[in-house]
């Protein structure tokens, strides 16, 4: 069977999942590799829950957020840019790769945008291929 | 507050690869306020290595905890179940608490996590400036509460010296000159009479030119005295 990136996407309940839920309105099809996890807002995101999700054998983290300017909360979403680029960092440390991780910006409408994110995640995972930590792996 | 800084995560990975138990011990003091070693770090920095470890086939595991203040007995004698059952302790503490669990855990190896920078403050969020050398023997008064001994790069006593320009510091330009401030602040608050006054060669002693320092509080102190 062919690999299935598993996909950890963390979201705010405003843009980023209002634009997964127009994808389902307009029935526009995208890979169903996600894992939906909401936050009040992207600002909430923490390096912590970013490396539990690796710890715990996810292949690839999003996060999905409001476009910059954008955010319900002023600067949510720079505060999860800045965490998603020091966690890429510390992914690297670890030798996971910091490709595995990577931010999108969307506002609620663009339900397509959604679903290409998704695709060109998945697409650079099968690359990437599993995490390698997946298999048999009990954290402490 | 004490301001320190994380060591490079390889350099951390290099000194617990002998070990396969370890606790990761946070400070819930100035290293929490300085996002270098609170329980939050304590948490990552124990997801890296068990993941690092993992990937190179040697699991690590990690007990995690942080209490109120490395630096006092009262704090670290709590823990000693927890550090019996590791084969060594990562401090993320400043050197102080390290130094504290060395000398509380003669038998247990105690590493540090951080490198202890300087004594300073926040001046925005997640940006940590110097404001303190512990000299022993404070000048604020004469210097507009600006000190030239932490924020002057040559620690000058009667400032500012040829390489301040345009009120930045030749050390570095990001630097202000903290001559050049005190004499700003000096102007605005109309005491600059008080730059008449010529300070002396400073006596480094009580900056720890004398040794370790100590400082005993006899009125504080718990053991009887031979009266």
């Amino acid at each position: 069977m062919e690999y299935q990136p598993e996909i950890t996407l963390f979201t705010c309940i405003y843009c980023g999942y209002m634009a997964a839920d127009t994808a389902g309105a307009l029935r526009i099809q995208y890979p169903p590799n996600t894992k939906l996890i909401r936050f009040p807002c992207t600002g909430k995101l923490d390096v912590r829950y970013i490396l539990e999700a690796f710890e715990k054998g996810a292949d690839g983290v999003m996060v999905v957020a409001c476009p910059i300017g954008n955010c319900h909360h002023f600067h949510g979403n720079v505060q999860a840019t800045r965490r998603v680029q020091y966690a890429k960092k510390l992914l690297d440390e670890i030798g996971l790769g910091g490709e595995r991780l990577e931010i999108f910006y969307m506002s609620g409408g663009q339900g397509g945008t959604f679903a290409n994110a998704v695709s060109t995640m998945v697409e650079r995972l099968k690359k990437i291929g599993p995490n390698p930590l997946k298999n048999g792996f009990k954290p402490k | 507050m004490i301001i320190a800084n994380r060591k490079p995560f390889e350099e951390i990975k290099a000194m617990v690869a002998p070990f396969n138990r370890i606790l990761i011990l946070g400070c819930g003091t100035c290293v929490t306020v300085d996002f270098s070693g609170g329980e939050k770090q304590v948490g990552i920095l124990a997801a890296e290595l068990r993941m690092a470890r993992q990937l190179e086939g040697k699991p690590l595991e990690t007990v995690e905890h942080t209490v109120q203040r490395q630096c006092e007995w009262e704090f670290i004698d709590p823990i000693a179940d927890m550090v019996r059952s590791v084969d060594a302790v990562l401090s993320m503490a400043c050197g102080v608490g390290v130094q504290a669990m060395a000398e509380r855990y003669p038998d247990k190896i105690v590493l540090p996590a951080l490198n202890t920078v300087m004594m300073g403050m926040p001046i925005e969020a997640g940006v940590f400036v110097e404001r303190c050398a512990g000299c022993g023997n404070c000048v604020l008064a004469l210097t507009g509460g600006i000190c030239p001994i932490a924020r002057c790069s040559k620690n000058l006593l009667n400032g500012p010296c040829g390489g301040s320009q345009n009120g930045k510091c030749e050390v570095n330009p990001e630097i202000d000159c903290a001559w050049h401030l005190i004499y700003e602040k000096l102007k605005a608050m109309g005491r600059l009479d008080a730059l008449m006054e010529i300070m002396g060669p400073k006596d480094w002693r009580p900056a720890g030119g004398g040794g370790p320092r100590k400082i005993v509080r006899e009125e504080e102190r718990l053991e009887f005295m031979e009266m």
